[in-house]
């Protein structure tokens, strides 16, 4: 079956039920109720501290086939998931979900529960590392497909009642005796907990794990008590370096700032820059290096902003503290100095995953981008972004926010070299997408910039522009004469070997992983 | 048989880098009168089969019979290839 981004789909997929091909950015409309948690009697004057992990999953009565969900705030740096699944596997449960919002290499471990048949399923927005390269190769270790979700099609598939989610396990940097936690206090501070928030409002049960249990009441809380069921103390939930990076520096590289350049431009000569604009910068060095242009821009010209959008980083936090914007809402905090300001700026406000990019509910922020700049793996002649494989077919990348803010946004800008080492970037096909074409107006090389052919107010506004303004056919032959054509990486036709399936933000399917022949 | 006399192989050398977009070629002389690349890429699925065949026809070109070439690759583009196979071409000569 072919859907609406040109991927064909199968009918059956194992372990996936009632099979929703992608139709386009907003061609579902939800006609259930939210989905809620089973209702809980907490008992005035009881304790919610365990002695231990083993504990917890004893009081919460964990099962075989359950379905157990962490938070990816601690980034690599997390010890909880390793810490839990452990004490899973030593009690012999098996054949257990994780449902994380993501996965990072320090989640390797889980190969050899993978193996022992421990963990038998995967849902997450990433998928990288040794594990990444792993189920790429063995598809068929796990039950089922990984589902690949964006951060908002993970909350709705929460919110809606798809993924149901038994045991929360949430790695918490200070909380109290009663069960509010933050991420703003404690020897492992990671600012935001916007993908926790989700996961604590909605699951059966909740645990908290964490290294810094306060006596005095914990406020401001992103996790209410009224959601936590347990509380554990254990010496250490992250390693610090792996947490959150030092603050992350600007990018050196000449070829990332020139597609900065160009993105600054482009926000400037279509009329995006402007008082009271709102914009998201991806993570990527080139992405992030926007920042610097634009704030050379907005300073000349006297623009204040109106919000940001993050994965917040302290380069959008300085941005934030010197007038620049008025606020900056964040799911996710990226690095130290970022983590700074979510503590001590009032206009640095915490966002949950849904009101970050759900689809599913009255307001999203990210409905209200005017611009975001995302960074690709690769992206082809129909505007598709590849974010989760790269050209080889491994999976190593996130869906992470990329189809929900690129749909949201006003005017969506991607920045991607021409050419990485030998291979070219403009694909005729993407190995597989993750935002459709649909969503992407002007695909940024170094060697030229190409605007979606339907952006034809675009394209006019553009017209006459000094900028290298040319068709994506153009630039894919400017990299062609540089390195030859590739030949492509051929995959395995069988459905027994789909790696993962990629859900759109809505649910619907825009595309599977298939297993790469290699040698 | 050797095409020029002057192409003759006396050493094994090698020309390049083991970096990014570089490629370190090892030439060295073998006992017969065929070109045989051994070719470790990391874009080998995109671009081995031409990769063989342009180290191949350069050493054809360049005069050069009995040849085995052992390249190890991180995404050069053809320029340095080429340029890299004959110079380590050359410093074997010497």
């Amino acid at each position: 079956m072919i859907n609406a981004a040109g991927r064909d789909i199968p009918e059956q997929i194992k372990g996936i039920k009632d099979i929703k091909l992608y139709k386009g950015e907003f061609a579902y409309t939800p006609s259930t109720v939210k989905a809620g948690k089973k209702i809980r009697v907490g008992i005035p004057h009881t304790d919610k501290i365990l002695e231990n992990i083993d504990a917890s999953i004893e009081k919460i009565g964990l099962k075989d086939g359950q379905t157990i969900s962490f938070h990816h705030h601690l980034r690599n740096g997390d010890y909880v998931m390793k810490m839990v699944v452990e004490r899973i596997a030593a009690k012999g449960i098996k054949d257990i979900t994780i449902a994380s919002s993501s996965l990072s290499p320090c989640h390797d471990f889980l190969i050899n529960y993978i193996e022992n048949g421990t963990v038998t399923a995967l849902e997450s927005s990433g998928l990288r590392g040794e594990l990444g390269k792993y189920l790429t190769k063995n598809p068929q270790a796990l039950k089922k497909p990984v589902i690949i979700r964006s951060h908002g099609g993970r909350a709705r598939a929460i919110e809606a009642g798809e993924l149901h989610i038994d045991a929360a396990f949430m790695a918490v940097p200070a909380c109290d005796h009663l069960g509010n936690a933050t991420g703003r206090k404690g020897k492992s501070a990671f600012g935001s907990m916007g993908y926790a928030m989700i996961d604590s409002a909605y699951a059966d049960n909740v645990v908290l794990i964490t290294d810094n249990l306060m006596e005095d009441p914990v406020y401001p809380y992103s996790i209410p008590q009224t959601d936590v069921d347990y509380i554990v103390k254990v010496d250490e939930i992250g390693d610090p370096a792996g947490i959150a990076s030092g603050a992350i520096r600007m990018t050196k590289s000449p070829t990332q700032l020139l597609l900065a350049k160009y993105a600054a431009e482009i926000m400037e000569q279509t009329g995006v820059l402007k008082e009271g604009f709102s914009m998201q910068m991806g993570s990527g060095g080139a992405s992030l290096a926007v920042a610097k242009f634009i704030r050379e821009k907005m300073e000349k010209q006297q623009i204040t902003g109106s919000f940001g959008i993050g994965g917040i980083t302290g380069i959008f936090a300085d941005m934030l503290k010197d007038g620049l914007f008025k606020a900056a809402y964040d799911t996710q905090t990226f690095d130290t100095a970022a983590i700074e300001s979510i503590k001590e700026n009032p206009n640095h406000i915490e966002i949950s995953a849904s009101f970050y990019a759900n689809p599913w509910n009255a307001g999203p922020i990210v409905n209200n981008l005017d611009t975001v700049i995302l960074s690709a793996t690769e992206v082809d002649l129909d505007f598709n972004v590849n974010a989760i494989t790269d050209s080889n077919g491994i999976c190593m990348g996130a869906s992470g926010g990329h189809s929900d803010t690129a749909a949201g946004a006003a005017l969506t800008l991607i920045v991607v070299p021409l050419v990485r080492g030998r291979l070219p970037m403009i694909r005729d096909h993407v190995q597989n997408v993750v935002t459709p074409g649909d969503s992407v107006d002007v695909i940024i090389t170094d060697r030229g910039i190409a605007i979606n052919p339907k952006r034809k107010d675009l394209v006019e506004k553009l017209q006459g522009s000094s900028l290298p303004i040319c068709t994506i056919e153009e630039l894919q032959k400017i990299a062609y004469e540089f390195v030859g054509k590739p030949e492509e990486v051929e995959l395995s036709s069988d459905d027994k070997d789909i790696v993962a399936v990629i859900e759109y933000r809505d649910g619907s399917i825009i595309d599977v992983i298939r297993k790469p022949i290699l040698d | 048989m050797q095409l020029n006399k002057d192409c003759i192989l006396k050493n094994t050398a090698t020309a390049g880098f083991e970096e990014k977009n570089d490629i370190l070629i090892t030439v060295e002389a073998s006992n017969n009168d065929d070109i045989t690349v051994d070719l470790t890429s990391s874009v080998l699925r995109q671009y081995g089969r031409h990769m063989k065949e342009l180290i191949t026809a350069t050493v054809k070109e360049a005069g050069f019979t009995g040849i085995k070439v052992t390249a190890i690759d991180k995404g050069a583009w053809d320029y340095t290839i080429k340029a890299r196979v004959l110079a380590a071409l050359e410093r074997g000569m010497k």
